[in-house]
Parts: structure tokens; C-alpha cells; sequence
């Protein structure tokens, strides 16, 4: 499959990411969408990756070229989930708080 | 190792005062240091062995600065107007009451400290951090012991100040980035071959620091402020010896570096500090405040220096040398004079005050010493320098030199006004039952007297000792 | 003998020194002595200088270098010729005798007051000899400058009077500004000639272009405008009466005021050669003569009638010195030493004895309480009213015919001051001394002769001022009996040799001195008898009188052009410039920054989105940026 697909679904994906966290007010779910945006990052990773090394494979059997490219993906997964982890405990005491999960309700550090 | 000690003296000196206790030590500990201080600066000025007169140690290597301090003559001569302006004005406020009195005498030293520096360091860089370490001080003795405005007064000028050494710091690593072997020191900005809009770019940057500095119109703003709001022991050091920064700034780090533009921009600036000259003369004469008063006499003095300096004429440069020791000295006697009336009767207003001369006739006579040393009378130190800056002047702009030259008439017009109300006439309230002076207030102010008659006289010293120096600014 | 030459000024140092630093410590006695002591020994050695000037010509002493730098080389140097040894007599001369005058005039002062005035008195002869020795303009300006010092503090010697300070301060500032003229023409040397030294100027004033030689003899003469009270810088003279009386005798008569005929006199060369500014000259001394004359017509304060006379007789060597005529000038500065110092230590003595009144309608028939007094006033009348053989009638009549034989309208103008001064000096003497007496009983009461000290300086001057005019005998009455041209005549040599001398035929001498001689006695006999029976009535200063008593209203035009005006405009600069416009910029930028800091701060609202929205917005701005390779970007890849 041409990588072009692939960046087209990526790039999809994180202006989803993006719009979603604009626009919605909803922790849970900006947080989705950021997560998103991780994973269409990560996905143009994994397609780079493969499409370079699949161009070096053809000279050398043993090529690791581009292969770098998805340790990262296993560090930002690695990231993500803590992120996540804390993220959730954050939205967890927030509804504690202030009973509500809508960001926009935690502005107390204007004025 | 001389400039060194110059340097190092005040900043242990100053850092040991703020440990003292008790306020009568304070005071002779200070008085001592400054005379220590003294000395070594009169060693200073009699020796020309360059091992003496040259330091240069590493301080920051992989910027290429270094901490190189030498003395020349236009150094030395602006050293002992610190050393001896420091100790007079010792002795004159040594009667004068300060709460927290070890912390103030203690940053009165350091600001000697930074001033010694800015005279005597031979890098730019250093001669930024000197500067700027000037300033601080001035800072917190202005915030902390002023007057009633003083907060908002000294916010004002540090920011002012401040802005402007900020465009330098550009100006500074403007240049550096221009020299070949990415240096800071005298010697290879004295070198560098610079085009013509390179020299304008950084005669900007530089020029805006000294210009605030000096002040020149319009610029001057904070100065009167400042001025009335310090307290007057750091008044004094303020226009005695920091105003001498700016002009001190061209001379050394610009005239020779950039010639073509100072060439270029001479007649605006000219033009800028006649008018300068001319409109604080005339400010000078409406004021009511005697401090504001001197202020503005002040920025008209200062004004004339630079224009001075601006006519690139040697024998001008050379009387701005002299004027810069001269006028240090006679302003310092004219603050001693405020202080000791203000100390006194508790008032600066000369509509308050009248008839002191009935009541304290030796203030009288010496106030009125300062004071035709403040119009420039022949005879006073002051005249040797009007007398070869109007002559540069004259040189470079006739028309220039004339209208400048009002300010000779209108300097006697501000001068004697104050003497007038403050010394003549009867006597009112506020000086009816006015004593005399004390010993030390004489003592500082007949020093002053001296100072002022003996080198009005024989000037040839001081031009002696500053010769070699405007000559080597015009070599480059 | 040029070694002796410093101490000339060195014994009124130390005598300054002396009394001004003991002070506290001297007796009256002892400061009177030590100071008249001081002059003394300087007339001394004066005397023993102008004979040797006399007979082996000019010398001169350097003693350092008061500036050397580069090419300007200001030695500081005396030089003792002709010109300058003659005003060392006069200074030293009659500066002695008013010293011993005041020791006597000043005794009500305490001896602290008494010493500052012996100091003062002092460092102004100090000054004035610097003035007059000085081998060039430098020096001279020194001392110039230093005269003019001097003159403030001893016009607000009594300093209390608020009223005094400031016509003292009003001749210092107005002396200024004179001061400038003469610094711009020392400038305009040192820029042409790269000397101030008088000799090697005037060696090399054919280097000077014509331009340069008229504006720098404009400009010299500027300052002497200032510091001999010429149109229109006169004003501050009258105002100087506030002094002492001896101080008006000597500095505002004698010598101080004169320093501006020395100066041109020394010049002369320079005047020589810049015949514009002679005419110059001579119109603004002519036009001083005749203005300040009319206001002495309707003054009637003693010594404000002598003030005007000063300045009109000082106008007179000015138009002797626009003519050409350098020792009919210097001849006439000698005379009115003598008269104008005798008219002024008469009026002290008048003043001492009717207890500081002054005002001459209160005086009257003071002949026979004060004959000596009287009698030497009498003859400073006839003297300086033009009378022969009296020394005023030579020095006039010297300068009077120079201006007939250059322009005859000069010499009517000229005549018709003199006339006025006959008028008013006779209206004086007759007001204070004949008659019947004006003042209350308790003056009159009091009514004395002054003391020994006061009277010998008057009849020392009254001597003088009869017989002094016999050193300038006009060649018309004796061949070769003009001493004093023969004498000064190295100093105008050079002069000379470029002017054609026209001398008036003998015949028309003998005329003018005939009919002014005439005219002159008329009108004191007019004065006399219209003032010896003086009733003092209402009406008479209305019109054209008032405006002579009020002095044509210059003061107050002066004040309404000049000084009102600055100060408003300083007041606008203070009040409004420099509050509002420069200062208000300046905190106008503080505030610009805070405004615009608090509308900034509104962008940082809490909202999280709102933030996330700027941060992709920009980021596709320079994503796009990027891709077309804008400015912005270039710039910022220059930058790292």
C-alpha cells in the first residue's frame, strides 16, 4: 500500500485529535482525543518505519534501518499509559472536587 | 595590582560594614576605607610603571572575557574624583542620621566598588558588569533611605537606566561577534575596521545607554527625581561622579571605536545638547527646590560636555576631561551646601529661606565660592574647562558656540538667584536662629575651596595628566 | 626691574588674604592698615615701574604656563608698557587714597563687616591689575572677569537690603553677557591667529581678514559695552549705587568701568583696521553721552546724577575712541578718574554728614557746614563741566575736535552733551550747596565736616583734577607740549602709520574752544541761578520731564521685552514642557507598557481550549510559513 494512505489516516486521525479536544469540554473525552492524536503519531511511525526498511531490505538482507522508529512507538505507548494513569486519577479527584468533569470549570487560577 | 586594590578595597571594606554594629564604627570604618582609598589612587596617579598600572587574569574563558583593569590618564584621573568625592562626602554626612546606618555605608562602598570598575576595566564585557553593579546599589540606597517619592522615583530610573545599558549589552556582543578572535577586550574593538553602518548600528546601541546616563535632553527625566529624592550623601556620588559614566562610556568606548559615526551623528547631537544646555539653564531658573536647582545646573553642565565631546576636537576633549573632575568636585560642594542647610533648617525651598548669611556667615562665603565655580568664574577650576570645551565647540560650529554660550549668562542668573535667596535679604523664620557650620561640613566644604582655587589657577596638572591620553584617543 | 613686576598685584593679595581669612581677629585700626598699607605698596612699586617704562620702555614677566595644551599656549604673563603702567598709577593711586577714604566712611561697621569690605576692596585692585597687566587676552578676561566678581559682592556688600542684591546680581548678569562677546572674540583668535598674546597678535594682524578683524573688534567691543555701561547694556550702572560711596567712586568712576576703553585703547590696532566698527563706536558712545546725560538732567539722588554722568563721560571715550582718537580717550579716562572719584567721595562725605540721605531736594547750603567738601566738590564741577584750565577741559576738548575733524556733526552732538553736563552738574552742586537748607532740624542738627581721612583724598583729587589736565596741552596752544601723546605713543604707533592725521587749522581750534568755553559758562550761570534758590514744588516732573525722571522708562522696557518674557518661557518649559510633554512621554511609554500588558493579559483567560487554539493556529501558520519559505523564516534561520 502506498505510505500515502497511510498518512492521509493519520492525518485524519489527529485532526479529529485535535478538533475533539477544542472543541469538547468533557475531560474524558478530550483525553480520548488526545490519545488520538498519540496514536495517529504513532501510526505514521510504524508506516515510515516499514517503508524504509522495506527499501533497504532489497540491497541488504539485515537491514535495521527505520527500525528505531518503532522503539519509539513502544516508549510513547509506555508514556501514554502512564499519562493516562495519572490523567485518570486527576479526573478522578477533580470529580471530587468540584462534582462536574468539564474542564472550562477549572479556571480558578484566572484573576 | 593597583587598579585591583582600587577595586577590591571598597567591596571588602563595604561587605565588612555590613557586619558592624554600632553606628560611630560604621562611620570611621567607612571614612577610614574611603582614605585608604584615597591614597592608593594618589599612588595611582604618580606612577606609570606598567606593572602596576595593568592587571589581567582570567574570568570567563570560553566567552573570552577577561578580567583585565588598567589605568591610563583619563582612568586615573577619574579614579581619584571617586576617591576623593567618596571621602567628602564621608565627611560632610557624617553628622546626617540613618536607620539601618551599617547596611547604607556599607552600599555606599560597594557603589564605590562598581565605580572604580567602570573607570578602570579594559573589557567590555567587564565593563558591563561594572556598570550594571553600579546601579544596584544606587537602587536600594535611593529606595530604601530617599525621600517620600522615592519608590516610584527609583523604579523610574533604574528601569530608565536599565533599558538603556540593556541596548548597550546588544551593542556589546554586536561588537563582539564583529572582532576577529572573538574577544572583549580595549584592544580589539580598538582594532576592529569597521564599515560605516556597522559603526552607526553600534553607536545606537551604545550611545542610548550613555545618552541616559549623562542625561542629555530629552532623556533627562529621571534625573531631577532622582536627584531630590536620594538621600544627598548618594545624591552627591550620583552627579558627582556616576552622571561622569556616561561621558566617560563616549570617550573610552566609542570615539575610538566608532569615529565615522560619531562624525556622522555629531551635529544632531550637538544640536541636542545645546538645546539641552540652554532649556535646563532655564528650568533652573524657576525652580524652588535647591536641589532641584542643582540638578538642573547639572544636566546643563553635562550637556555642554557632550557637545564638547561631539566636536571631536582635541582640545575640547580635553577640557571635558578636566570639566568631568571639576564639576565632580563642584557639585559635590554645592550638595554638601543643600545638605547642610536641609540638615539644618529642615527645608530646600528657597522661597522658605533668607538671610542666612546674617546667621551663618562662613557657609555664606563658601557657598558663594562654590557658586562662581558653578558659573565658571576665571580663577575657579571650572573655567579651564568652559573655557577649552567652548573653544573645541568653536572650532567645529561657531553658531553652536555662541548659543551655548548663553548659558554662561544664564548660569549666572540661576546661581546667583539661589545664592540671593538663600543668603541675602533678612533673615525669615527658618533661618533666624540658624547656627554656623559644624567642623565637618567646614572641613569638607574648605577642601572643596581649595580644590576649586588651586586647580583654577594652575590647571596645567590635570591637563598634564590627561594629555597623553586625549592624544592617544585621536591616534586610532 | 621686570622682576619686581608680580608684586604689584601680590600686596592687594595679601592684603585680601590677610583680612579676609583674620577676620575675626583684626582690629578696625589694624584692618584699614593692612589693607591701604597693601595699595600703598603697590602704587610704590607702580611708580618705580612707570619710570622705568618711561625711560627704557616697555617690559614684561612670565611666570607658568596657565594653559599649554597642544597648540593653545596661555602663559601667564604680565606686561608692563606705556598703557599699562599709566593705569597702574590711576588704580593704585586713587585706589589708595579711597582706601584710606573708607577706613573712615565705613567705621560704623563692626570690624567683621569692616574686614569684608577691606577684603573685597581688597581683591577688586587684585583683580583690576590683572586686568590691566596681563600680557594677553586671557589674562585679561581673568581679570575682567574678576572686577566684574568683585563688583557684585561689593553692590550687595550691605546684603541685607533684598533691594541691593539684586542690582548687584543685575550687574553681574548684565556684565555677562558683555563677558560673552569678549569670550567669542578670544574664540575667534585662538582659532585664526593661534595666539592671545597681545604682541604677537598685533604682529600678525595682517592675517587676519577684514571680516575677522570687524567681527572680532564687534565682539571685544560687546564686552566693553557691558563692562563700561554702553547703550544698551548701561542700566546695571545706576543700579550699582547701591554699594558703599567709595565703592562707586572707585570701581563705578575710577577704574573698573574704564576697563573697556583700556581694552580698545590696547586693541587700538584692531579698531584701526575695522572702520566700520569704529563707526560703530562712535555712534553708540555718542548716542550714551547724550541718553544717559538727559536723564542726569532730572535725577535727584546724588549719586544717581553721578551714576548717569559716568555713563555719559564714558560715552565720550568711546566716541573719542571711534575717532581715532586712542590718547585723547585714555588722556580723558585719566581726568575722570580724578574728577568722577572727587564728585563721588564728595558726595560720600555729603552722605556721610546728612546721615544717609541722599535725595538732593532735602539738601541745601551745605556750603558753610562742609567747606571743605564744598569746595573741592566745586572744582570736580568746574572740571568735569569742561572749564579751563581744569583737567576736564583738555581731555574733552581732545576728544570733541578728533570727531569735528572726522565727521564735524559728531563734534555738535558732542557739544551739546557737554552743555547738559555743565547743566546737571551745577543743578547738583547748587541743590546740595547753596541755598537754604531742606532737610529736617535733627540733620541739620548733626551737620559736620568729615574726618581728616576722608578730607585729604578729596583734597589730593581736587589737586589733581585742576592741574591733571596740563600733561595733555593741545599742540594749538605750544608746540610739542602734549606730554602724554609723546608718552603713549609707542603703544598707538601702529596705529598711526595706517591713519593720515588732518589737523584742523589753528584758526578753527581757537574758534571751538572759544565758543564752547562760551557756551559752557552760560550754562552754569543758568544752572547756578535757576538752582540756587530751590523751593521743591509739585509740578515739575510732568511730560517730557517725566520721562527724564523715570530714565526714558528703559528699566521697565527692559523688563517687559527681555526679563518678563524669559521668565514666562522658563516657566512654561518648567510647568508645562517638562512636566507634561518630556516627562509625560516618558511615563507615557510606562504606561503604554502597562496598558497594553493588562489588554494582553486578557488573552491568558483559564480556558484551556482557548490556549490549545492559539497554539495549533500558530503552528499551521508557520507550518505554512515554513513551506513557503516567507521572510519571517528566513530571518529566524539567520538568527540560529
Amino acid at each position: 500500500m502506498p505510505i500515502q494512505y497511510y498518512i492521509y489516516l493519520a492525518l485524519t486521525l489527529f485532526t479529529i485529535g485535535i478538533i475533539g479536544v477544542l472543541t469538547r469540554r468533557n475531560a474524558i473525552i478530550i483525553f480520548m482525543c488526545i490519545e488520538l492524536m498519540l496514536n495517529a503519531v504513532n501510526l505514521l511511525l510504524v508506516a515510515f518505519s516499514k517503508m524504509h526498511n522495506g527499501i533497504a531490505l532489497v540491497t541488504n538482507k539485515d537491514s535495521m534501518v527505520g527500525i528505531d522508529a518503532q522503539l519509539f512507538v513502544f516508549f510513547i505507548m509506555v508514556v501514554a499509559a502512564a499519562e493516562v494513569s495519572v490523567g485518570l486519577a486527576i479526573i478522578v479527584m477533580m470529580y471530587r472536587n468540584t462534582h462536574s468533569i468539564d474542564v472550562n470549570f477549572l479556571n480558578r487560577l484566572k484573576n | 595590582m593597583i587598579p585591583v586594590l582600587l577595586i577590591f578595597i571598597p567591596v571588602f571594606a563595604g561587605l565588612i560594614s555590613f557586619l558592624l554594629k554600632n553606628e560611630r564604627t560604621v562611620k570611621g570604618w567607612a571614612l577610614v576605607s574611603s582614605l585608604i582609598v584615597l591614597a592608593t589612587s594618589i599612588g595611582a596617579i604618580t606612577t606609570n610603571n606598567p606593572a602596576s598600572t595593568l592587571f589581567d587574569a582570567t574570568w570567563l574563558p570560553s566567552l573570552g572575557a577577561r578580567f583585565t583593569v588598567s589605568l591610563d590618564g583619563m582612568s586615573k584621573m577619574l579614579v581619584l574624583l571617586t576617591a576623593v568625592a567618596f571621602t567628602l562626602v564621608f565627611v560632610a554626612t557624617n553628622k546626617n542620621e540613618y536607620k539601618h546606618t551599617a547596611a547604607f555605608y556599607g552600599l555606599m562602598l560597594l557603589t564605590q566598588a562598581g565605580l572604580m570598575g567602570v573607570f578602570l576595566a579594559t573589557d567590555c564585557l567587564l565593563f558591563y558588569f561594572f556598570w550594571e553593579f553600579a546601579l544596584i546599589p544606587v537602587y536600594f540606597l535611593c529606595s530604601i533611605w530617599g525621600g517620600k517619592k522615592r519608590i516610584a522615583v527609583t523604579f523610574k530610573f533604574f528601569i530608565y537606566t536599565f533599558v538603556g545599558s540593556l541596548f548597550m549589552l546588544v551593542g556589546i556582543l554586536y561588537l563582539y561577534f564583529l572582532t576577529p578572535d572573538q574577544s572583549f577586550s580595549l584592544n580589539s574593538f580598538y582594532s576592529l575596521k569597521l564599515t560605516l553602518t556597522q559603526q552607526c548600528n553600534a553607536f545606537l546601541l551604545f550611545f542610548i545607554a550613555f545618552a541616559i546616563k549623562m542625561p542629555i535632553f530629552p532623556l533627562h527625566t529621571w534625573q531631577p527625581d532622582a536627584y531630590e529624592q536620594s538621600p544627598t550623601a548618594t545624591t552627591m556620588i550620583l552627579s558627582g561622579v556616576m552622571v561622569k559614566m556616561g561621558l566617560f562610556g563616549v570617550i573610552k568606548w566609542l570615539l575610538p571605536i566608532v569615529p565615522l559615526a560619531i562624525n556622522r551623528y555629531a551635529m544632531p547631537v550637538m544640536i541636542l545638547s545645546v538645546i539641552g544646555v540652554l532649556y535646563a539653564s532655564l528650568i533652573a531658573i524657576k525652580q524652588d527646590d535647591v536641589k532641584r536647582l542643582i540638578a538642573y545646573s547639572s544636566i546643563a553642565h553635562i550637556g555642554l560636555m557632550c557637545a564638547a565631546i561631539f566636536s571631536q576636537k582635541n582640545i575640547a576633549l580635553e577640557g571635558v576631561l578636566i570639566q568631568m573632575f571639576n564639576h565632580g568636585i563642584n557639585v559635590i560642594g554645592l550638595w554638601i551646601v543643600a545638605n547642610a542647610i536641609e540638615q539644618q533648617l529642615g527645608t530646600r525651598k528657597l522661597s522658605e529661606l533668607g538671610g542666612l548669611a546674617v546667621t551663618a556667615p562662613k557657609l555664606a562665603i563658601l557657598t558663594v565660592i562654590m557658586a562662581f565655580a558653578n558659573v565658571a568664574l576665571p580663577l575657579t577650576n571650572a573655567f579651564i574647562g568652559e573655557f577649552l570645551m567652548f573653544n573645541g565647540i568653536f572650532q567645529y560650529n561657531i553658531w553652536l558656540a555662541a548659543v551655548a554660550g548663553i548659558s554662561i549668562i544664564l548660569a549666572a542668573v540661576y546661581t546667583l538667584n539661589m545664592v540671593q535667596k538663600i543668603f541675602y535679604g533678612n533673615t525669615v523664620t527658618a533661618t533666624e536662629k540658624a547656627i554656623d557650620i559644624d567642623n565637618n561640613v567646614f572641613l569638607s566644604l574648605s577642601i572643596t575651596a581649595v580644590l576649586i582655587l588651586v586647580l583654577g589657577v594652575f590647571p596645567q596638572p590635570l591637563i598634564d595628566l590627561t594629555k597623553s591620553a586625549v592624544h592617544l584617543l585621536f591616534v586610532k | 626691574m621686570s622682576k619686581i613686576i608680580y608684586l604689584v598685584p601680590l600686596f592687594p593679595l595679601i592684603g585680601f588674604l590677610i583680612n579676609g581669612l583674620g577676620r575675626k581677629f583684626l582690629s578696625k585700626p589694624l584692618i584699614s592698615i593692612i589693607a591701604s598699607g597693601a595699595i600703598l605698596a603697590s602704587f610704590i612699586v607702580s611708580v618705580l615701574l612707570f619710570i622705568n617704562v618711561k625711560n627704557t620702555g616697555s617690559i614684561s614677566a612670565a611666570y607658568f604656563d596657565f594653559i599649554n595644551f597642544a597648540n593653545v599656549v596661555i602663559p601667564f604673563a604680565f606686561q608692563i608698557d606705556q598703557l599699562s603702567s599709566l593705569f597702574l598709577l590711576i588704580i593704585t593711586g586713587i585706589g589708595f587714597l579711597i582706601h584710606l577714604y573708607s577706613s573712615a566712611y565705613m567705621h560704623e561697621e563692626t570690624s567683621h563687616h569692616y574686614a569684608r569690605y577691606f577684603a573685597y576692596l581688597n581683591l577688586f585692585v587684585f583683580s583690576m591689575l590683572l586686568l590691566v597687566m596681563g600680557a594677553n587676552y586671557v589674562i585679561m578676561f581673568i581679570g575682567w572677569e574678576g572686577v566684574g566678581l568683585c563688583s557684585y559682592l561689593l553692590i550687595g556688600y550691605w546684603f541685607k537690603n533684598i533691594n541691593y542684591t539684586y542690582a548687584a546680581k543685575k550687574a553681574f548678569v548684565m556684565n555677562r553677557i558683555g563677558d560673552l562677546g569678549f569670550l567669542l572674540a578670544v574664540f575667534w583668535l585662538i582659532n585664526k591667529l593661534g595666539t592671545v598674546a597681545y604682541v604677537d597678535v598685533f604682529a600678525n594682524v595682517s592675517k587676519l581678514s577684514q571680516a575677522d578683524i570687524t567681527i572680532i573688534t564687534t565682539l571685544l567691543f560687546i564686552g566693553a559695552m557691558g563692562k563700561s555701561a554702553q547703550i544698551p547694556l548701561y542700566t546695571w550702572l545706576p543700579d550699582a549705587m547701591a554699594g558703599p560711596t567709595p565703592v562707586s567712586a572707585l570701581i563705578h568712576a575710577a577704574t573698573m568701568v574704564t576697563a573697556g576703553i583700556y581694552m580698545i585703547a590696547r586693541s587700538n590696532i584692531l579698531y584701526t583696521m575695522a572702520p566700520q566698527t569704529q563707526a560703530f563706536i562712535a555712534v553708540i558712545g555718542l548716542a550714551t553721552a547724550l541718553f544717559a546725560a538727559s536723564i542726569a538732567l532730572k535725577q535727584d539722588d546724588i549719586k544717581k546724577v553721578l551714576a548717569y554722568s559716568t555713563v555719559s563721560q564714558l560715552g565720550y571715550m568711546f566716541l573719542g575712541l571711534g575717532v581715532g582718537a586712542y590718547t585723547g580717550a585714555v588722556f580723558h579716562v585719566m581726568t575722570h578718574a580724578f574728577f568722577k572719584a572727587l564728585l563721588f567721595l564728595g558726595a560720600g562725605s555729603v552722605i556721610h554728614a546728612m546721615h544717609h540721605e541722599q535725595d538732593i531736594r532735602k539738601m541745601g547750603g551745605l556750603k558753610k557746614y562742609l567747606p571743605i567738601t564744598h569746595i573741592t566738590f566745586l572744582l570736580g564741577c568746574l572740571a568735569i563741566a569742561g572749564v579751563p584750565p581744569f583737567s576736564g577741559f583738555f581731555s574733552k576738548d581732545e576728544i570733541l575736535t578728533a570727531a569735528y575733524a572726522k565727521n564735524p556733526l559728531l563734534y555738535y552732538f558732542g557739544m551739546a552733551g557737554a552743555l547738559m553736563t555743565s547743566f546737571y552738574m551745577f543743578r547738583l552742586y547748587a541743590l546740595t550747596f547753596l541755598g537754604k537748607f531742606r532737610g529736617t532740624h535733627e540733620q541739620e542738627h548733626h551737620l559736620h565736616e568729615s574726618p581728616l581721612a576722608m578730607t585729604i583724598p578729596l583734597l589730593v583729587l581736587a589737586a589733581l583734577s585742576v592741574v591733571g589736565g596740563f600733561i595733555g596741552v593741545p599742540e594749538v596752544f605750544k608746540a610739542d607740549s602734549h606730554w602724554l601723546e609723546h608718552f603713549l605713543s609707542p603703544i598707538f604707533a601702529q596705529s598711526a602709520a595706517l591713519t593720515e592725521s588732518h589737523h584742523l587749522s589753528h584758526s578753527t581750534e581757537y574758534t571751538m574752544i572759544g565758543t564752547s568755553t562760551a557756551l559752557i559758562l552760560v550754562t552754569i550761570i543758568f544752572a547756578w541761578k535757576k538752582f540756587s534758590n530751590y523751593v521743591p514744588n509739585e509740578g515739575e516732573n510732568e511730560g517730557f520731564n517725566k520721562l527724564l525722571a523715570n530714565k526714558w522708562y528703559v528699566d521697565e522696557l527692559y523688563n517687559s521685552i527681555i526679563v518678563k518674557p524669559i521668565e514666562l518661557f522658563s516657566g512654561l518649559l518648567k510647568n508645562v514642557i517638562e512636566k507634561n510633554v518630556i516627562d509625560g512621554a516618558v511615563n507615557g511609554v510606562g504606561k503604554l507598557v502597562v496598558a497594553s500588558s493588562r489588554q494582553l493579559r486578557l488573552i491568558q483567560n483559564g480556558q484551556v481550549g482557548s490556549y490549545i487554539l492559539i497554539m495549533v493556529v500558530f503552528i499551521i501558520v508557520f507550518l505554512f510559513a515554513w513551506i513557503n519559505d516567507l521572510t519571517i523564516v528566513r530571518f529566524f534561520n539567520k538568527l540560529f
